[in-house]
């Protein structure tokens, strides 16, 4: 069985593939991190600008209609290989859903609620994380589980421009045309973005039903 | 820009291909999409159970589907056919059900009276109501595979994406950049053709209904 097989090679290079692994839970937490520290707030400023909101939401949108591949590939020409191109491709790929997703959480909002905080005499700040953030969680957590899914495919191909990670292992199976390796790499890429789907799917109804 | 205008026909022949696996996926997808669909839109927990099983599928990045792919369907355009099925069905299966489910109660039952029986209801009543969620549907799984199936080109299903690997082997930046704006075109214009449809389905079942 090449799934035992595969199994059989992780425990024997158990340290080889913990390094590939950490090498790709740090791309991806690190780039879904800081696309966070960049879209949630960028969210929260333009989402009551019409014009603002209406630029970002279009520029996103394209950003989104440009392959993962692509946006990999085409920081090469600029950063060169390895971890720091990889890591910008990925916050490239993780901005567009998070920053959709707090816009719109934020536009949802309904506007007697917040004429409703004003008329209580609650003022800019209380009013932004006592009723908008609250409110717009839902649709916040919505986008980290996009970006997060986006991220984790995305750090699969990374491998390609030389990032590293678990991608490392399908080149190689691919290249020696051995299943077993290629496997090693595959199910564990596939089981994080099972695991992370249905960790954040979880978190997003929790959020839902809570309001 | 040398490449470019040197290689137009290489640069079609690669749009041809890309789309030919994008529409075939996503032909195969909407017969089954279609069945279940409409099988389980009245069913909420069965519809519940469908969308997250086709999220799961579709959470598994497209490089890990392709891999899992190879010892069992071997490389080229099958398998990358099937793969980007796959991921389009949640999509679908979705759009399917929520626009079935759309459909009034009342007009059912208004159907019902008349004598029709559940297969023509289907054919004559609701799927002409839910046909635009359907090509909503139909709309966000062709954009979405037509990113995907870059990655295609990996398991040797050709498209797009061999220029983009091409590029990147190569350290070649003008192919990598003319294939990437060349898919987010071909993404872009699709969505919009597909939204002025969708635009145009729902404007006239809304008057048909009232």
């Amino acid at each position: 069985m090449i799934v035992t097989d595969a199994i059989t090679w992780i425990l024997d290079n158990r340290s080889t593939f913990m390094v590939a692994f950490n090498r790709h839970m740090l791309m991806c937490v690190i780039s879904l991190g800081l696309a966070a520290l960049i879209s949630i707030p960028t969210g929260f400023m333009v989402a009551r600008s019409p014009r603002a909101a209406f630029v970002s939401v279009n520029t996103a949108g394209s950003l989104r209609s440009i392959p993962s591949l692509a946006i990999l590939a085409a920081t090469m020409p600029f950063l060169g290989i390895g971890l720091l191109p990889s890591l910008v491709a990925l916050i490239v790929l993780a901005i567009p859903p998070l920053l959709l997703n707090t816009i719109l959480g934020i536009r949802e909002i309904d506007p007697a609620v917040l004429n409703a905080a004003k008329g209580m005499g609650m003022g800019r700040r209380e009013i932004l994380w006592q009723i908008e953030l609250p409110l717009a969680m839902p649709s916040i957590i919505t986008g980290v589980r996009t970006s997060a899914i986006q991220v984790i495919g995305g750090a699969a191909l990374a491998s390609f421009i030389g990032g590293g990670g678990l991608g490392d292992f399908v080149n190689a199976g691919i290249a020696l045309m051995n299943m077993p390796r290629l496997l090693v790499g595959a199910l564990p890429i596939a089981l994080l973005a099972i695991v992370a789907e249905i960790l954040f799917g979880w978190l997003e109804r929790r959020f839902t039903q809570k309001r | 820009m040398k490449w470019v205008p040197n290689n137009l026909d290489r640069l079609l022949e690669a749009l041809i291909e890309h789309l030919y696996l994008v529409f075939s996926s996503i032909a195969i997808a909407l017969i089954i999409s279609l069945t279940v669909g409409i099988w389980v839109a009245r069913r909420p927990r069965a519809f519940n159970v469908t969308v997250i099983i086709t999220g799961i599928l579709f959470a598994i990045p497209s490089l890990a589907l392709f891999a899992l792919f190879i010892p069992v369907l071997g490389i080229g355009k099958a398998p990358a056919i099937i793969g980007l099925a796959a991921y389009s069905l949640m999509i679908l299966v979705r759009n399917i059900g929520l626009g079935f489910q759309s459909i009034p109660r009342e007009v059912l039952e208004a159907a019902h009276g008349m004598g029709y029986g559940t297969w023509r209801r289907i054919c004559e009543v609701e799927l002409p109501l839910a046909l635009p969620f359907i090509v909503g549907g139909i709309r966000i799984a062709t954009v979405t595979l037509i990113g995907i199936a870059t990655v295609a080109a990996y398991i040797n299903a050709g498209g797009i994406g061999e220029i983009i690997f091409e590029g990147i082997n190569q350290r070649f930046s003008e192919k990598i950049i003319a294939s990437g704006v060349l898919t987010a075109l071909l993404a872009l214009s699709t969505d919009y053709l597909l939204s002025a449809l969708e635009d145009r389905l729902r404007r006239r079942s809304g008057r048909e209904a009232r």
